[in-house]
Formats: C-alpha cells, sequence, structure tokens
C-alpha cells in the first residue's frame, strides 16, 4: 500500500480558493436561470481571485523559510507566493475586464468557470517541486485556456485560435514530457533539488540525456512563455482570442511559465548553468529581434500587442538567463507592472472594441484619446511602460533586467536590450499617436449607436483599468518596497 | 533649506495634476497654470536669495534614498550654474504659458498640465544629483515635448514628432547603457560622490544623447521639422531651453566625471562644433522663412556654446553659462514674435512678408531689439557671452575663435536679414494693412524675457561670476566641483 504523505492544505489555499470558484460557478451554470448565471458566475470568480490573492499574501507573510510540502511535490515558499499574488491579481483584473463583454449568457458561466481553473492551475504550477507537478499543473492551466480561446463562437476566429492553440501546445507539452522523461531517466530522480543532488553525486554534469532533457524542457516553457522562436501561435490565438483572454494570457500565462523557467534551472539544473544562461540569451535575443520587427508593421493593435509580448519575453528572459540574485529579484519585479500594463492595455482594446462592434486597428483608435480620457490616459501610460518609459514600473523593471545582464558580465546584452526598447518605441507611440494625434474625423467607422446614443459605462471595466493605472505608476514610486518584497521572494531559490 | 529645490520639481508637477484632475474652462485652466508658473518664478527668486554664491558647491540640495540596494536615491540640488539654468527655465515657461494662454489653444486642460509637467521635467534635469534620477527626468522631459507638437503643431506634426522622438530616444537609451554600467561598476548613482571614469564608450554613450538633444553637427536632422511644426511657444521653450539641458549635461556629467576622455574627443567635439556654427549660420542666412532663420540660428549657436564648454577653461565655461541663458532668452523671445507674425500673416514666407514696421511700432522695436542682441552687438549681453566664450577658446587654438568670430559675423548677416524681411521692404502679399501690432498680452510674453536680457547686458557678471564656486581653480571643471564639495 502506498503511504499516504502529510498534506498542508494551507500551502494549497490559493488553488482551493480557485478551485471552489469554478466549482460554484459551474453549479451556477447547471442550477440557476440563464439571466442570472453571468452576475454569478463573475462573482465566484471574483471571490476566488480575490481569496487566492490574500492567501498568496498570507502565505508570503508566513513562510519565510521555504518548506517542501506534499512529499516533496510542492514548495512552499515567497517566491511562488509572490506569484501567485501576480497571477491571482491579474485574474481578478480580467473578471473586471469580461463581465460588461457581450457574449452570449448561453456559456457565461462556464467561461468564469474556466478562467478560476486556469488561474488555479498557473498557481499550482509557480509552486511545482517536481516533474509530475510541473507537466499537472502546465497542462491544467492549458486545457483550461484552450478552451476558453475557442468559448466564444460568434466571434471570428476564436474557434480557429482554440485549435491553433490546442495543437501547437499540444507540442509544446509533448517536448516538455519528452525532456522531463530524459532527465528522468538521465537521473532517476523527479523533485527538483533531487534532480540536481544526483547530478552532483553520479557526476552527471554534460551528459548527453541530460542536456537533451534539459534544452526539451527549455523549449516546453519557451512555447507556454512565447518566447521565439516557439511563438508561432502568438499573434493568430492573442487575435482571435476573447480580448480579457488575452490580456490574462498576457500577463499570467507569461507569469506563470517565466517564474517556472527560472525555478526549475536554479532548482533542478545550476550545474549546467553555462549552457542555459546562453541559451536563454539566445532565445531572448531572437525573441527581441522577431517581436519587434513584426509587430513595426502590424495594423491590428491586438496583434501588435501580440508580437510586443514576444519581445516582452524576450526582455524578461534576460534577468532569468543572468542567473543572479538581482536578476531574479528584476523578474520578480518587472512581472508586476507588467501584468497589469497588459491587462489594462487588453482591457482598453476590449472596450473599443464593444463600442465599434469592429477590430481595433491603429486606424480606428483615431481620437479615442480624446472621447475617452480615462482609457486614453491609461492606454497612453501602457504604451510608455511598455517602451520602459518613465513614469512607469516599466522603466524600473527594465533598469534592473539590464542590470543583472550587466552584473553578469554580459554588456553585449544591456546593448541588444537597448537597441530593441528604442525599435519597439516606434510602434508603442504609434497608438499614442492614434488615440490622440488624428482626430475623430479621420474614423472610416462610426461607433455602432446603441439605444441610448453612447456605449454603456462599463464600471467595472473602468474600475480595472484605473486599478491597473494605479499599479503600473505606483510600482514606479514604490520601487523600494516592492524590491524589497521580491528580494525575500527571490532569496527562497538558491543563489 | 533642500525644500525649495524640491518645491521647484513639485510645485508645477501639483498645478498640472490640478489642472488635469478637475473639470475647469479653458480660461480657468490657463489661468491656473499661469499662476503657478508665476509662482515657481516666486520660488525660483528665493532660491536665488537663500544662495550663498561666495561660497560655491552644492547648495539647496536634498537626498532620500529612493532604491536602496542599487544606491539609487531621489537627490537634488544646485550649483550656481544651475541656479541660472532653473532662472530660465522658469522664466522662459512662465512666458510660454502666457503666450499659449492668450494665444487660446484647444484642450486646454492637457495642454497647460503637459505645459507644468514639462517645467517640472527641466528643472529636475538641472537639479538631479542622482545618474538614474537625471535620466527619469530627462526622459520625463521628452514625454510632454512629444505630446505637445504631435496635437498642437502644424500640418507635418506627425513625421516631426517621429523623427524627433526617434533620434533622442537612440540617444537617451545609450545613455541608459552607460549609466548602467557606470552606476554599478562604482557601486553608486550619487553625482556628487567622488567618482571619476576613464572609459571613452561611458563617455561616447553620454554624448550621444547630448548632441542629439543639443543638437551637435551632425546629429541635427531632427531640429528644422521639430521646430517648423511645434507651436511657437513650443518651438521657444524647445530651442531656449531644452538644449541648454543637453549642454548642462556636457559641463555636469561629461565633463566632470570623464576628465580623460573629455580630453581625448575635445578636439573632434570641438571641430564638430565648428562646422555646426559655420552650416547652422549659412543655412539660416539663406532660410526661407522666419522660423527656419531661428531654428539654423540655434544649430549655431549650439556649436558655439560648446566652443565655451570644451575649451574647459574658467573663461570658456563662464562665458557658455551665459551665453546659455542669453541664447535661451533670445530664442524663445524670437520664436513667439516668429508666432505673432505667422498670426497676422498667415505663412512664415519672406517671399510672402515684409513691411511689417509701417504702422507698428511696437512690433517693429521688439523684434529689433531681440535682432540685434541676437547678432551680439557690443554692449550686449550676447556680446560678453560670446567673447568669453572666444577668448576662452583661443587658448585651445587660435583657428577656433577665427571659425567663432566668422560665426559672429554670418549671425549679424542672418539676424539683419531676418529684421529687414518682415520689418523693411514693401509690405509683402500676405500683410494685410489692417493687421495688428502686438497686443499687451504679447507684449506681456515678450517684453519680460527682453527686460531679462537687458538686464544682463548691464551686468553680465551676475551670471559669470556666479556660476562657479568662487575660489575656483584655474584648470578644469571638475577640479573646481570636488574641490568645492
Amino acid at each position: 500500500m502506498i503511504p499516504q504523505p502529510h498534506v498542508d492544505w494551507f500551502a494549497l489555499a490559493p488553488e482551493l480558493m480557485l478551485l471552489g470558484a469554478t466549482g460554484f460557478a459551474l453549479l451556477g451554470a447547471v442550477l440557476l436561470p440563464r439571466a442570472n448565471r453571468r452576475d454569478f458566475g463573475a462573482l465566484a470568480a471574483g471571490i476566488g481571485f480575490a481569496g487566492a490573492f490574500v492567501y498568496a499574501i498570507v502565505i508570503y507573510v508566513h513562510t519565510p523559510e521555504v518548506q517542501s510540502v506534499i512529499a516533496d511535490s510542492v514548495r512552499r515558499d515567497r517566491f511562488g507566493a509572490l506569484a501567485q499574488v501576480i497571477i491571482a491579481g491579474a485574474g481578478l483584473l480580467t473578471v473586471g475586464v469580461s463581465y460588461a463583454r457581450r457574449m452570449r449568457d448561453e456559456h457565461i458561466a462556464e467561461y468564469y468557470a474556466l478562467l478560476a481553473a486556469a488561474g488555479a492551475g498557473m498557481c499550482f504550477l509557480v509552486t511545482a517541486n517536481n516533474l509530475m507537478t510541473l507537466f499537472l499543473g502546465l497542462e491544467w492551466f492549458s486545457i483550461s485556456l484552450y478552451i476558453l480561446c475557442a468559448i466564444d463562437r460568434e466571434l471570428e476566429g476564436s474557434l480557429e485560435a482554440g485549435l491553433k492553440y490546442l495543437i501547437i501546445g499540444g507540442v509544446g507539452s509533448a517536448i516538455l514530457l519528452f525532456g522531463s522523461a530524459l532527465v528522468y531517466g538521465a537521473t532517476g530522480k523527479l523533485a527538483f533539488n533531487q534532480i540536481s543532488a544526483a547530478i552532483d553525486a553520479q557526476h552527471l554534469t554534460g551528459d548527453a540525456l541530460l542536456v537533451t532533457g534539459l534544452a526539451m524542457i527549455i523549449v516546453g516553457l519557451g512555447f507556454k512563455a512565447s518566447a521565439a522562436p516557439f511563438h508561432m501561435w502568438t499573434p493568430d490565438v492573442y487575435e482571435g482570442a476573447p480580448t480579457p483572454v488575452t490580456g490574462f494570457m498576457a500577463a499570467a500565462t507569461k507569469t506563470a511559465a517565466l517564474v517556472l523557467t527560472l525555478r526549475v534551472l536554479r532548482t533542478a539544473f545550476p550545474q549546467e548553468a553555462h549552457l542555459w544562461t546562453i541559451a536563454l540569451a539566445a532565445i531572448a535575443c531572437t525573441s527581441l529581434a522577431v517581436g519587434n520587427l513584426a509587430a513595426l508593421v502590424q495594423q491590428s493593435v491586438k496583434r501588435m500587442l501580440a508580437y510586443s509580448s514576444i519581445s516582452q519575453a524576450g526582455f524578461m528572459l534576460i534577468p532569468i538567463a543572468s542567473n543572479n540574485a538581482i536578476g531574479a529579484r528584476a523578474l520578480l519585479y518587472y512581472l508586476i507592472p507588467y501584468s497589469a500594463m497588459s491587462v489594462g492595455a487588453f482591457a482598453v482594446i476590449a472596450a473599443r472594441e464593444r463600442e465599434l462592434s469592429a477590430p481595433v486597428t491603429l486606424d480606428n483608435l483615431a481620437g479615442m484619446g480624446w472621447e475617452r480620457p480615462l482609457l486614453g490616459i491609461s492606454m497612453g501610460m501602457f504604451m510608455f511602460g511598455f517602451a520602459g518609459l518613465p513614469p512607469t514600473g516599466g522603466f524600473v523593471g527594465k533598469f534592473y533586467a539590464f542590470s543583472a545582464a550587466y552584473q553578469h558580465g554580459w554588456t553585449w546584452l544591456v546593448i541588444v536590450g537597448v537597441v530593441a526598447t528604442a525599435v519597439s518605441l516606434y510602434y508603442y507611440l504609434a497608438v499614442v499617436r492614434a488615440m490622440y494625434m488624428r482626430p475623430a474625423s479621420e474614423l472610416q467607422l462610426t461607433p455602432t449607436p446603441v439605444a441610448g446614443g453612447s456605449p454603456p459605462r462599463d464600471t467595472l471595466l473602468q474600475g480595472s483599468v484605473l486599478l491597473a493605472l494605479t499599479v503600473t505608476v505606483g510600482s514606479f514610486i514604490a520601487v523600494q518596497p516592492l524590491i524589497h518584497i521580491a528580494k525575500l521572494a527571490a532569496s527562497s531559490l538558491p543563489f | 533649506m533642500g525644500w525649495l529645490t524640491t518645491a521647484l520639481i513639485l510645485l508645477p508637477l501639483g498645478g498640472a495634476l490640478l489642472v488635469w484632475l478637475f473639470p475647469w474652462d479653458a480660461f480657468t485652466a490657463g489661468s491656473i497654470a499661469l499662476l503657478v508658473a508665476l509662482a515657481e518664478v516666486g520660488v525660483w527668486i528665493e532660491s536665488v536669495v537663500r544662495f550663498n554664491f561666495s561660497q560655491g558647491g552644492l547648495q539647496l540640495d536634498q537626498q532620500t534614498s529612493w532604491f536602496s540596494d542599487l544606491n539609487v536615491s531621489y537627490h537634488v540640488g544646485m550649483y550656481g550654474f544651475s541656479l541660472w539654468l532653473v532662472g530660465l527655465t522658469v522664466v522662459v515657461q512662465a512666458a510660454a504659458i502666457a503666450y499659449a494662454f492668450w494665444s487660446g489653444r484647444t484642450g486646454a486642460r492637457a495642454y497647460f498640465g503637459l505645459m507644468l509637467l514639462l517645467t517640472a521635467a527641466i528643472v529636475g534635469v538641472f537639479t538631479a544629483q542622482d545618474l538614474l534620477l537625471f535620466y527619469v527626468f530627462w526622459e520625463a522631459m521628452l514625454l510632454p515635448l512629444y505630446v505637445l507638437i504631435g496635437v498642437w503643431g502644424g500640418p507635418g506634426r506627425l513625421g516631426a514628432t517621429i523623427k524627433f522622438v526617434i533620434y533622442t530616444m537612440a540617444g537617451s537609451l545609450l545613455m541608459l547603457a552607460s549609466i548602467i554600467v557606470l552606476g554599478l561598476s562604482q557601486g553608486t548613482f550619487d553625482l556628487t560622490a567622488t567618482w571619476q571614469s576613464s572609459s571613452d564608450w561611458l563617455f561616447l554613450g553620454f554624448v550621444a544623447a547630448f548632441a542629439v538633444k543639443a543638437p551637435l553637427f551632425p546629429l541635427h536632422a531632427w531640429l528644422p521639422d521639430a521646430y517648423r511644426e511645434s507651436p511657437p511657444e513650443v518651438a521657444g521653450v524647445l530651442s531656449g531651453v531644452v538644449s541648454k539641458a543637453a549642454i548642462y549635461g556636457f559641463i555636469r556629467i561629461a565633463i566632470t566625471k570623464f576628465p580623460e576622455p573629455t580630453k581625448d574627443f575635445r578636439t573632434v567635439i570641438l571641430v564638430l562644433a565648428a562646422v555646426g556654427l559655420v552650416y547652422g549660420s549659412l543655412l539660416a542666412f539663406r532660410a526661407p522663412d522666419v522660423r527656419g532663420v531661428i531654428a539654423y540660428s540655434s544649430l549655431a549657436q549650439i556649436g558655439l556654446i560648446t566652443f565655451g564648454v570644451f575649451a574647459v577653461n574658467d573663461l570658456g565655461l563662464n562665458g557658455a553659462v551665459l551665453q546659455m541663458v542669453n541664447h535661451g532668452l533670445i530664442s524663445a523671445s524670437l520664436f513667439l514674435l516668429a508666432g505673432g507674425i505667422e498670426r497676422r500673416a498667415a505663412t512664415g514666407e519672406f517671399s510672402r512678408l515684409g513691411g511689417f514696421a509701417r504702422g507698428r511700432p511696437l512690433l517693429a522695436t521688439v523684434l529689433m531689439t531681440a535682432g540685434i542682441i541676437a547678432l551680439a552687438v557690443p554692449g550686449s549681453s550676447a556680446f560678453a557671452g560670446e567673447f568669453e566664450i572666444l577668448a576662452g577658446v583661443f587658448s585651445r587654438g587660435w583657428g577656433y575663435a577665427v571659425v567663432g568670430a566668422a560665426g559672429m559675423v554670418l549671425a549679424a548677416m542672418y539676424s539683419l536679414r531676418l529684421i529687414s524681411a518682415v520689418l523693411h521692404r514693401k509690405p509683402g502679399p500676405s500683410v494685410a494693412p489692417e493687421a495688428l501690432d502686438l497686443r499687451p498680452a504679447e507684449l506681456g510674453a515678450i517684453v519680460p524675457l527682453l527686460a531679462c536680457l537687458l538686464a544682463l547686458s548691464v551686468w553680465p557678471a551676475a551670471i559669470t561670476e556666479r556660476s562657479f564656486a568662487h575660489d575656483r581653480a584655474r584648470t578644469d571643471v571638475n577640479t573646481q566641483f570636488e574641490a568645492a564639495k
């Protein structure tokens, strides 16, 4: 009989909270009349994410030491807890953005259930401490996202997006699983810290099986983080998926994938650092080049932001590739404003889509800044933040990322990042230009008249955007406390 | 007393938020902005009173940690010469805001908020004593300018802003790379700490940012478009104040912190400045419109000021600081006048202008005064500044002084051409006989600038003897800074 491990339920509280929300939302989908499903689903998911947010903070506060729980399969530490806070925060904002979405009521409760389930999977993934839980968490949130992408069947491209994501994501998962198997074959261990110990004990450094496995794990995670050259699904999926889902994917999926990448490389393969630092730096450079150059020529704003998210993945791989404490700090710090900016930017696009009932291109953003001051200013700040301009947390994040690369001795990587930033300015500022510097009279499309003349006020959406704006700018002013939090979190990893 | 410097930054910032957050009408928004700008001048005067010129060194400083793990802090304060540049900023900004208020910009709240934000950013650049803080203010300067030109500019504004932003960002990102390397290798980002670097690459990173922003030949391709397409008062701020931020960077960072690279690259920079001076003057002489003359004359003047800075001696630096203030005031008032002329004739082209003097004595007098000071007539403050610069650069080689003197002759040529093409000759096809003389509001914006110039003409020593530490050494400026600490 297999002995049952002791389960630290508290360590799983954020996941349980979100799973509970999923269950409630699904019950609502079955039991409630159609008219109430939207409110109930949103409420359940909102409470779930808020609860996960709070529990993750509590875990952060009460876990000064790293704890291995549930038979070493999950780590309870501040590193994971901070990532959970970011993911839950992004989820909470996404619920606010999704609420007023004009989707048919038919599957609306399932939509929120899947959102909470995806959040739960990500929260689980960032605490994973062995190859099995890693794969479990990855598939858990991926399957939820496959369906979320395709859930709006009336939206052109939504089904296609879901299918594309399913197939390419499946390939990524398969590669990751194969890599895990190879690593297990080489070391005979599953838990990250035991793999590292086994590499030491059996002198496996440079072992072909191990290195191949490592490479495949990196590739698999690269698919999830949408880093080039594993990015080909990103533009189509980001464009086709319902916009709030896109925002959630850009923010939370990247957070989960990048945080886990750092954890697995740092705890399981520190001996191979000379290999994976180079590999990640190469992936970072490729992502920066591909993302930035392709974004330059996009007309669709969602597609442009999809490419921008590829280049952002490149930026965030720089601190991971630097393999030092300041890099871990940089990554965790940068993810905070980055997530807020991503959800916020896609929220503004969602609002514009509702207004126009058409896909948002640079042309039909014309005049938006003057018509909708809050959304316009927020979008401008998000773009400045992505471009790494003050006064946004994006500036400090890039500064820390470059500092990490310099500390690693890679001044060339700093230069690459700086050049990429210069290129990226062109397309980020194009959004500001479209919103403010072109008169609305250039707009070919007239906003669809709704009963009452103007589109309804989306209080929740605007609240979410305002919150995202506050985080974006606030993280610039409150650098010291946030960096301190990130520093404590990063100290959970063996540096 | 460090709060004075912080107040100089926070007052316009608070004003900007005040204008943005409440639904004022255009008149109220403009009034608030103008009041804040005037209060800012008042705070600056208070700082001048509190500043101890005989002591020298960094004064009115304040330091708070911003993020401690990389030793970045909010550290602001003023040296003698930064005090004068801050003064230039607040005075020109007040005039620009007054002019904009009078000419009635659409979207008043957005406009005046951005102008106040720009004020805060420029003052921040002149007072920041931490490299990263300096960079933050440097970039913060770009954002309002980008929007101000892009939204309220002329028909070619979109192209002009793209050029402007791409050029300046390319330069300043190189500076960011230099700052990161420098700050981490020194262990501090504080500018007042006694470190110096001998790295050519880092020096060039900084020089790239400053040379684009100034601009120094051959990095000036953004200049004519940006100056032509901006609203006149923004063009005045751009050429009068923002270009001085770049020169300030040369003095405060490039020369002070990189004495050896400065020596190595001095000849290159001086030659580029010389080329810019002659080339800019010739283009100004041939420019077909009012703004073209002012724009290219700015390029020439920046070349001259760079002479003074990279002479790296007392005379050159004192002259450069005086000339920075002079040129700031002159080009701001000329751009405001250009705005007035374009408003009346609907064009700035010389072929359609002329004969403005007849029946418009105020316009003629004001333009004449500004033009005469611009050509550095003996007795004017510009003459004092250029004289010191030439005397300073003479010690680096008489050739530079010859080029500089030739530049002064060329300045007379383009200034007189501007004056005669606008004021004299037969009335051009675009000059309607009923076009009004300068209105009291326009005078209210421009005359104070000219009054400052006249005051400086009487007493140029106010700046030249109060810019650097009083007990200055006869050698390089870096020793002065460090001796003053």
